[in-house]
């Protein structure tokens, strides 16, 4: 026991003394990953997602594999076989972005949140620990499911011969791209849910800013477009998860910067909202 | 100990707390009464740092509660009855809350079988009647064993069963020495089992102070006289300084009862010996708490600016 332990005297409603100890970040993790795990939706959208992932792109790959010999010399030159391998990444985002919204917006919508500041008054803390806890596993998660994904879709492959390596030029690299990405959307996710607090705003801003953005972007003049673009949060994203880079996209790491910085400035504006609204 | 002092909070344009001072101290029952809206709910928002206060201050056992190391440790809140996920099982959501202040699982266990909810433990808070809602907040409020206890209108959705439970459990939790406040808008429950009263209305500070001042102060303290010589009698008593009364506590007038204020039985005992007048009956009455409530934020909501009943 620390010295910082508080004991309490038995008393009929603490029949055999309650130890307390100061709130520390460490113990606020704990406490968001008990909530993590402990909602079934939670549960059932991060599976959904790991089965989209793994499901979608091994059924992807098999269909390429199947009808590649019908495809134009075109196609077949720009054939991906890791990108195609990770093609559910692009429909698990809904889940994942989705779930991080929720893990915010839920706290506000159920009440929650009046307990969970009740219990960390400085609230900051809530934010940091829910982050990171979601972070993790919505990486772990999505990471083995990329691997699954990849190594299925290029066993679907090998049959034609198309398959790649782990080890080729950029190939690993996509596909921890693909787990990477898919954590940056959730988090993102959560961060505007924490700016917005209601499940419907931040689930239509999140998905506006990854995918409707860049439609309307792509109205403007092209050479004003091209520009803007590869700086768009899903775009520069996705960099990294491309073997075969377009010429109008940033290079892979730059991307995942960029969109690691859009993730930030998120959580700082949530983090800097979150201590001065009302609960 | 929860100290007030000044506490203001604007909602734009409404003002839900208007310079609000007052003091629970620790030992007794505290009830905070007022009518529906009268901002007791927002003011306990702000003890516990939900709502930051537009001016003024409250501090608790000597900080704002934001700066205690183990908050839930300072002060166990009962908010609105829902302060729960609707996913979550009660035990998962108490342990989540446990988790923050190092609080072990057995602990968890303990406060469940102490609110009578250890057979649901494992039941999902969303399918929770009212009452077991209100058993769940509890359970939360006395998870880290608190020196000052808020609960908001605990009895809301209680059984009879329940609603002498928590009776007990305040006086329980007061004679171990916490600071003990509660909120009502039933002053019946306040009468039971509160020592003394903080009471507001339209956001303003009617009164902070015993249940036995309030009630006298709150009452024109009446006497009922039962005479045979009714008129003569009335007129010698409005001559003495005394002033007719309505029959107050909901009771039907009777020809041959005055009722009297403004003179105690003794006076009027010896205006009728001096003018050999028989009584037949010399009764003090005290109002009940339920009237001097009434009394008094009814006046608030007529003259809101009267601020001359602040005790």
């Amino acid at each position: 026991m620390s010295k910082a332990a508080l004991t309490t005297q038995p008393s009929p409603l603490a029949p055999t003394g309650v130890e307390v100890y100061p709130v520390t970040q460490a113990r606020v993790i704990k406490s968001e990953w008990t909530k993590l795990r402990s909602v079934r939706s939670t549960l059932w959208s991060l599976l959904a997602a790991f089965l989209i992932v793994v499901g979608l792109g091994i059924l992807i790959c098999a269909a390429r594999a199947s009808h590649i010999d019908r495809e134009s010399l075109r196609d077949r030159l720009t054939f991906d076989a890791t990108g195609t391998s990770l093609a559910g990444a692009f429909l698990a985002q809904l889940a994942i972005g989705t779930l991080g919204v929720l893990l915010m917006t839920g706290e506000y919508s159920t009440g929650m949140v009046r307990a969970t500041f009740g219990a960390v008054p400085r609230r900051l803390p809530v934010l940091w620990a829910k982050a990171l806890v979601f972070a993790v596993v919505a990486f772990v998660t999505m990471q083995i499911a990329a691997f699954i994904a990849f190594f299925g879709g290029q066993a679907a492959f090998s049959s034609k011969h198309l398959d790649v390596s782990i080890s080729d030029p950029g190939v690993l690299r996509a596909v921890i791209g693909a787990g990477l990405y898919l954590m940056l959307v959730g988090s993102f996710g959560l961060a505007l849910g924490a700016l917005i607090r209601s499940t419907a705003g931040g689930i239509a801003t999140l998905f506006g800013l990854l995918l409707v953005l860049p439609i309307i972007v792509n109205f403007l003049p092209s050479d004003w477009s091209d520009k803007i673009n590869k700086y768009l949060p899903g775009s520069a994203g996705q960099a990294l998860m491309s073997v075969v880079r377009d010429h109008n996209s940033l290079s892979p790491w730059v991307g995942f910067a960029v969109f690691c910085g859009y993730v930030a400035v998120a959580l700082a504006a949530a983090g800097f909202l979150l201590v001065r609204r009302d609960a | 100990m929860i100290e007030a002092r000044g506490l203001i909070k604007r909602y734009g344009e409404k003002t839900a707390v208007d310079d609000l001072t007052f003091t629970v101290t620790p030992g007794v029952v505290t009830g905070f009464l007022g009518p529906n809206g009268s901002g007791k709910s927002t003011t306990m928002r702000l003890i516990v740092g939900l709502d930051a206060p537009s001016a003024g201050s409250v501090i608790v056992n000597g900080k704002p509660y934001a700066e205690h190391r183990m908050p839930l440790h300072e002060v166990g809140a009962l908010l609105e009855a829902r302060s729960v996920h609707t996913g979550r099982t009660a035990r998962n959501h108490l342990l989540a809350l446990a988790y923050t202040h190092g609080i072990s699982a057995k602990r968890v266990d303990e406060v469940l079988g102490l609110v009578g909810l250890a057979e649901v433990a494992r039941k999902r808070a969303g399918g929770f009647s009212l009452g077991m809602g209100q058993r769940l907040g509890i359970a939360s409020a006395l998870l880290a064993d608190p020196a000052t206890v808020i609960l908001d209108e605990p009895v809301n959705g209680l059984d009879p069963e329940g609603i002498r439970w928590i009776r007990g459990l305040l006086r329980g939790l007061a004679a171990e020495g916490r600071t003990v406040f509660v909120s009502s808008h039933l002053m019946s429950e306040m009468a039971l089992t509160a020592e003394r009263l903080v009471v507001i209305g339209r956001g303003k500070l009617i009164a902070d102070t015993t249940v036995a001042d309030f009630t006298a102060m709150a009452s024109t303290n009446l006497v009922r006289v039962r005479t045979p010589a009714f008129e003569k009698l009335r007129d010698l008593l409005v001559v003495a300084g005394g002033s007719l009364a309505p029959a107050p506590n909901g009771e039907a007038p009777e020809v041959d009862v005055l009722h009297i204020a403004g003179l105690t039985s003794a006076e009027i005992g010896d205006v009728a010996a001096a003018q050999s007048v028989a009584l037949h009956e010399l009764t003090p009455v005290a109002a009940s708490l339920e009237e001097a409530f009434m009394e008094l934020t009814h006046d608030s909501v007529e003259f809101p600016g009267n601020e001359g009943r602040a005790a």
